[in-house]
């Protein structure tokens, strides 16, 4: 395990760059921000990779086919529909062929 | 296969998975700016990309599985390939309204396996000292609760779960069965007994919390839970990855965590609720004597004066609100706004953060229809607009634009920050019938002298509405 202090400073960090990054979001972009911080947790794939490639016993392989599918599922869909939401979404400027901004 | 030596392969990795922080960090940023939103969810997929490739280089550093370790191998790569092609599938087909749901299940796969990945270590049962059991219980915990209660969300917003279930003692349920859980979490991290008896006990405990604790949650209060359950599987993840000793996991985890407790936070103060209160009690319970004590009529109009009333006035504002979203009347709206202005019309959307079923649902629909995303705005940028605007037009919204929030103490929802939409010279409400809404609160707006109710399905009254003001010519 990383070392316990190392650990909570990581943490402690993490934790307030999150809160940062989308402390600024405007409402329009509520969905598509928690649907792509829903597809960042997808990270979880790598850890379901990894007890998945260390089971030993048929139960742990079991446990470890299931989560891994269930992560990809997580990783890919949420990257998908992140982005079909995030193409639609284009202002007056972009949508009007040939328009000014408003 | 070991053109790489154990401490080789550990460098690749470490060093792969700073970069996989660096771009997911990016990726969330550039998320936060419609302009460059789009740009954002690449940078975040080249380092879900990196983090997938990389750790297959995992089993060189510790390849601890013996004989399994090839079979292992194979399964990896069936269970991506499984998980990946029905997640692709759906997540390409699903209609923008059915959006909420999908959001959700996808959210429970990840607390589903950062619970499995807790299940693998816990079984085993060589782990190691009190304190990585310990977070390896935790998030074992947090990441079956947002299984199971992301499944009961999605069963609710796609319809397979019509009623919200209360009983009295409901909430002592809940506390036992989290008593329950935490006393089997801390039999296995102290050590006590950590049997697969005991392990399967602990993760049917955690389970059911998350069923009992979804249950009773009606539609409306939907956008707070999604929120925090997002929030909860970040956090999950981020557990496992202290106990799997994997930077990446932590950051991103632990990032979504915070960015999701923020995101939960707006949205029950934009209901001016607390979590708990969201949590711990349906509307029903604040409060039930207030409602039906309205004076006065609704009064009708029809489709043809309404669309006569829009052609001629110079401001227009939209508020849309779930009604919209079930009748998939998006585009129609959108064809409406055009309409009005090309007459001349100032069309401007109202959005509140909590209309609809996720934070930002409305904005996506609009999106969808091609409403560009400058004529949108939200509660405090629009608010004092309604006084100098000749019609509002409300569809499909309630309990946002209800005044007694504003001004009836006795009511559950006041205080909760409402589109003053009674303020516009003119209120037209398409509704389909003349129901409350969804928290059973009686509606004031539609029983004030400048509303007027046009009734009928959103699609049907938008259209009736689009042909009533082509024919004013």
């Amino acid at each position: 395990m990383i070392d316990g202090i190392i650990a909570i400073y990581i943490f402690m960090l993490a934790a307030f760059t999150g809160y940062e990054v989308i402390s600024r979001v405007p409402v329009i972009l509520h969905t598509p921000l928690m649907s792509g911080s829903n597809f960042v947790h997808g990270i979880v794939l790598v850890g379901a990779m990894v007890a998945l490639f260390n089971a030993e016993s048929t139960l742990e392989q079991v446990i470890g086919f299931v989560g891994t599918v269930l992560a990809a599922g997580n990783a890919v869909g949420g990257y998908v529909v992140t982005e079909r939401m995030l193409e639609m979404f284009k202002s007056s400027g972009q949508r009007a062929a040939g328009g000014g901004h408003r | 296969m070991s053109f790489l030596s154990p401490a080789a392969a550990k460098w690749i990795i470490d060093a792969a998975y700073i970069l996989v922080a660096f771009l997911f960090v990016t990726g969330l940023k550039r998320m936060s700016s419609p302009v460059t939103a789009r740009g954002g969810i690449l940078w975040a997929g080249l380092g879900m990309l990196i983090a997938t490739l990389v750790t297959f280089l995992a089993p060189l550093v510790a390849g601890h599985a013996g004989g399994a370790a090839a079979t292992n191998l194979a399964l990896v790569i069936l269970a991506i390939a499984i998980g990946g092609a029905l997640a692709w599938w759906s997540g390409k087909r699903v209609a923008m309204t059915d959006m909420p749901q999908m959001i959700a299940l996808y959210n429970g796969m990840g607390g589903g396996a950062a619970a499995a990945i807790a299940g693998v270590e816990l079984y085993r049962g060589d782990t190691h000292s009190v304190s990585a059991l310990t977070l390896a219980v935790i998030g074992g915990l947090i990441g079956s609760v947002s299984f199971s209660g992301s499944l009961i969300a999605f069963g609710k917003l796609q319809g397979l779960i019509k009623r919200s279930f209360r009983f009295s003692g409901q909430q002592l349920l809940n506390v036992l069965i989290l008593a329950a859980a935490i006393i089997l979490g801390g039999m296995i991290a102290t050590g006590v007994n950590s049997s697969p008896a005991v392990v399967s006990a602990f993760f049917v405990a955690a389970l059911v919390l998350g069923l009992s604790m979804t249950l009773p949650i009606g539609g409306a209060d939907m956008p707070v839970v999604i929120s925090l359950y997002n929030a909860l599987t970040g956090l999950a993840v981020a557990f496992e990855g202290f106990v799997l000793n994997n930077a990446a996991m932590i950051i991103a985890g632990t990032v979504v965590g915070s960015a999701g407790t923020l995101l939960t936070q707006l949205m029950a103060k934009a209901m001016n609720r607390s979590l708990g209160n969201v949590l711990f009690s349906g509307f029903g319970d604040t409060g039930g004597a207030a409602t039906g004590e309205v004076k006065g009529s609704q009064k009708p109009i029809e489709a043809s004066d309404a669309g006569v009333m829009m052609a001629f006035a110079q401001k227009v504002i939209v508020v849309p609100g779930y009604g919209m979203a079930v009748a998939q009347a998006q585009h129609k709206v959108w064809e409406l706004a055009q309409l009005l202005q090309n007459r001349g019309v100032t069309v401007k959307f109202a959005i509140h953060p909590v209309a609809g079923r996720m934070p930002g649902h409305m904005n996506v629909l609009l999106a969808e229809a091609g409403v560009p995303y400058d004529l949108i705005a939200d509660l405090d940028e629009i608010n004092a607009e309604f006084e100098t605007t000749d019609v509002a037009l409300i569809i499909g919204a309630n309990d946002v634009v209800n005044p007694v929030a504003r001004n009836d103490k006795s009511s559950p929802i006041y205080g909760m920050p409402i589109l003053n939409a009674d303020k516009a010279k003119n209120v037209i409400v398409i509704k389909r019938g003349q129901g409350q809404g969804f928290s059973g609160i009686e509606n004031a707006l539609f029983y004030l002298d400048n509303t007027r109710m046009l009734y009928g399905d959103a699609q049907g009254a938008v259209n009736q509405l689009i042909q009533a003001v082509k024919s004013v010519g």
